[in-house]
C-alpha cells in the first residue's frame, strides 16, 4: 500500500516528458536560424527532423513508465 | 499544359492499382469473424488489430495524400512555412497519448464505435451528439478531396487530359470498401508503406547527390523563393501562423471520425498506447518528402496542369520524379502515391458513413433498424460521401490543397470541447456544450468566409489575417484556434449559469476509462480467436 502512491507520484513526473517535445518544436523564436547547418541543412530544418526522434524518446519512455504492471 | 502522354508509366500504374484492388477484395476473407453484417466487423475491422497493423493501418489514416503531394507543394509555393507539418506531427503524439487510451477504453467498455456514440453516453445529449456526428462527417469532406487531388495530380504528370481516370480509381475504391470494409484498406496500408518507403529513401539520397548535396539544394531554394519574397526561414510576422497551424493540426487530428476509428480497431488499450511511440517513425519519412518541395525549387521543376497563370502546384512532387528518375522508377513512385491516396480515403469514407449510419440514421430515421440494415446504410453512404468529397474538389477554389485539410480542421475542432474535456470532467453542462458549439462554429465559418484565396473571394484559406479587422499587421493565425477558444470560453462561461437546467445523464462510469482489454475478452462471442 505505501509503494504505490509513491509509484503514482513517479510516473506523475515523467509526464512532464510529453511537454518537452511540444515546447521545443512550437516556438519558433527557438530554432528559425540557418546556422549551425550540418550538412548544409539549416538549423531550422534539422532541429525540427532531430526532435522527431526526440519525440519518439519522449514518448516512449511515458509508455513503459506508465504500462501497467501484469 | 498538359504533358505528352506517357503510356509506359501509365501502364505501370495501371498494374499496381489491378493489384491493390484485388487485395481490396481478397480482404473480406482476411481475419474476418462470422459476418461482415455488423459495424463491429465492417468498420471496425472486429476491433482485433495488433500493434502491427494498427500502425500500418494509423500510419495510412493520417500520412496521406497530405503528405506524399500537399506539404512539399506548400514548401515549393510559399517556403519555411509548409514546414509547420513536421512540428504538427511531433505534437500530435504527446497531446494524443492519454486521451487516445481513455477513449479507447471507453468505447471498448460501452461498445461506441464512433466519437458521437461517446458523447450521447457520456453527456447524455442527443443534440450534441448530433452535431458532432454532422461535424466529422463535413470536416471528412474536404480531407477525401485532398485524396483525390492527389491522385489527379499523377493523372495530369503522365499526361491524361480529362478526369476519366479519376473516376475508375473513385468506382473501383468505392467497390471494394463497400465490399471489405475497414480491412481492405488494413491490408493494402502494408504495400502502400513498402512502396513509400522505398520511394523516399531513393528520393533523399539519389536526387540530393545529383543536384549536389543539401547545400546546393537549400541555396537554390532560398534563391527561388526570395525572387517571390519568400524564404527558407521564417520572418516575424509568420510565428505565430507557423505555431498554430501545427498546433491546431495536432489537436484537430485525432477528432476526425478517421483517426478514431483506426484507435477504435486497435485490440487493447496497450496496443493505442504503444502505437503512439512508434507512429513518429512516420513523421520522419514526412519530414523528408516536405523536402521535395525544394529539391524541385533547386532542380528547377515546373509543376503541369492549371492554367498558363496559375499552374497546379500539387503536380510538384510527381513532376519531380517524372524529370530526376527513369520512366520505370517514376511511375512506381506514381504507384506509391495513389495508392498512398486510396488507402486513407477509403478509411475516412468509412469512418464518416460508420458515423453516419449509427449517429444520425439509426437515431433519427430508423430507431429499430437491425445491424444488417445499418452496415448497408453504412455502405451506401461511404459510396456517397467519395462523391461529396468530387463536389468539394469543384466547388472550392484554394490555390494550395493543403487548405483542403487546414479547413476540414477548422470544421472538426470544434467537437474538441464536448470530446477531449468530457474524457476527463463531467464538469460541463451539456446545453453550455451545445452553445460553445454554436459560437465557436458560427465565428469560425465567418471568419473563413472573410477570407479570400487567389482565385476565389471567400473560403479561400484557413489562416486569418488579424488585418481583415482593421488591425495593423500582417500577422496571421489558424483560424481554428481562435473559433476553439470561443467555443470554450462560451462552454466554461455557461456551465455555472445553466446548474438548474436537467443534466444528461452519463452512462460511464470513472473506472471505464482505464478499462483493460483483459476484463472484457471473456465476455466476447469471438469466433476470430476459434479460427481454425
Amino acid at each position: 500500500m505505501t509503494h504505490e502512491p509513491r509509484a503514482g507520484l513517479r510516473n506523475r513526473w515523467v509526464l512532464v516528458l510529453l511537454l518537452v517535445p511540444l515546447v521545443a518544436t512550437l516556438v519558433p523564436e527557438f530554432y528559425n536560424f540557418t546556422a549551425p547547418s550540418i550538412g548544409g541543412m539549416p538549423f531550422f530544418y534539422w532541429w525540427q527532423l532531430l526532435w522527431i526522434g526526440g519525440v519518439t524518446a519522449c514518448v516512449t519512455i511515458v509508455y513503459l513508465a506508465t504500462r501497467r504492471a501484469r | 499544359m498538359t504533358p505528352p502522354f506517357n503510356s509506359f508509366e501509365f501502364g505501370v500504374v495501371v498494374a499496381m492499382f489491378a493489384v491493390v484492388t484485388v487485395l481490396g477484395f481478397v480482404a473480406t476473407r482476411w481475419r474476418r469473424g462470422t459476418t461482415l453484417a455488423s459495424v463491429e466487423e465492417w468498420g471496425l475491422g472486429g476491433r482485433r488489430f495488433g500493434t502491427a497493423v494498427t500502425w500500418f493501418l494509423l500510419g495510412g489514416d493520417l500520412y496521406t495524400a497530405y503528405t506524399f503531394v500537399a506539404v512539399p507543394a506548400l514548401l515549393f509555393g510559399i517556403g519555411a512555412l509548409g514546414f509547420f507539418a513536421v512540428p504538427y506531427t511531433i505534437a500530435v503524439f504527446p497531446l494524443v497519448m492519454f486521451a487516445a487510451s481513455r477513449m479507447w477504453s471507453v468505447c471498448h467498455e460501452h461498445g461506441y464505435a464512433t466519437t458521437a456514440d461517446f458523447v450521447r453516453g457520456r453527456h447524455g445529449s442527443a443534440l450534441l451528439a448530433l452535431l458532432v456526428a454532422i461535424t466529422g462527417i463535413v470536416a471528412t469532406m474536404p480531407y477525401i478531396a485532398l485524396q483525390l487531388t492527389g491522385i489527379k495530380a499523377v493523372i495530369e504528370v503522365i499526361g491524361i487530359g480529362g478526369d476519366w481516370p479519376l473516376w475508375i480509381a473513385f468506382i473501383v475504391l468505392a467497390a471494394y470498401t463497400f465490399t471489405s470494409g475497414l480491412r481492405a484498406p488494413a491490408l493494402i496500408a502494408f504495400l502502400k508503406d513498402i512502396l513509400i518507403y522505398i520511394m523516399v529513401i531513393v528520393a533523399v539520397i539519389y536526387i540530393p547527390y545529383k543536384l549536389g548535396g543539401y547545400d546546393v539544394i537549400f541555396h537554390r531554394a532560398n534563391s527561388a523563393l526570395a525572387a517571390k519574397g519568400l524564404s527558407t526561414l521564417l520572418s516575424g510576422s509568420q510565428y505565430l501562423g507557423y505555431s498554430t497551424l501545427a498546433l491546431g493540426s495536432a489537436l484537430a487530428l485525432f477528432m476526425y471520425p478517421h483517426a478514431v476509428t483506426g484507435v477504435l480497431a486497435a485490440r487493447s488499450r496497450d496496443v493505442v498506447k504503444k502505437n503512439m511511440s512508434l507512429l513518429p517513425a512516420y513523421s520522419l519519412m514526412l519530414g523528408f518528402i516536405a523536402l521535395l518541395g525544394y529539391m524541385a525549387l533547386a532542380a528547377g521543376v515546373k509543376p503541369v496542369g492549371g492554367t498558363a497563370t496559375s499552374p497546379d502546384t500539387n503536380t510538384i512532387v510527381p513532376a519531380l520524379f517524372n524529370s530526376e528518375f527513369p520512366h520505370w522508377f517514376a511511375a512506381i513512385a506514381f504507384g506509391a502515391i495513389t495508392i498512398g491516396a486510396l488507402v486513407p480515403a477509403a478509411i475516412m469514407a468509412i469512418a464518416a458513413a460508420n458515423t453516419f449510419a449509427r449517429d444520425i440514421y439509426r437515431p433519427y430515421f430508423r430507431p429499430n433498424a437491425s445491424d444488417r440494415e445499418e452496415v448497408v446504410v453504412s455502405q451506401i453512404v461511404s459510396v456517397i460521401l467519395k462523391l461529396g468529397a468530387v463536389g468539394v474538389i469543384v466547388g472550392l477554389k484554394l490555390t494550395f490543397a493543403l487548405e483542403f485539410q487546414l479547413i476540414g480542421g477548422v470544421v472538426v475542432i470544434q467537437i474538441l470541447p464536448s470530446v477531449v474535456l468530457g474524457l476527463y470532467t463531467r464538469w460541463y453542462h451539456r446545453w453550455a456544450l451545445v452553445v460553445g458549439w454554436i459560437a465557436g462554429m458560427g465565428l469560425s465559418v465567418y471568419m473563413l468566409y472573410v477570407t479570400p484565396s487567389k482565385t476565389a473571394a471567400h473560403f479561400g484559406s484557413a489562416s486569418f489575417a488579424f488585418s481583415t479587422w482593421g488591425l495593423n499587421t500582417k500577422l496571421t493565425i489558424w483560424t481554428g484556434i481562435i473559433g476553439v477558444a470561443a467555443n470554450l470560453v462560451v462552454a466554461t462561461a455557461l456551465t455555472p449559469l445553466l446548474a438548474r437546467l436537467p443534466r444528461g445523464r452519463d452512462e460511464t462510469s470513472p473506472g471505464d476509462y482505464a478499462e483493460e482489454e483483459a476484463l472484457a475478452i471473456p465476455f466476447r462471442p469471438g469466433p476470430a480467436a476459434g479460427q481454425a
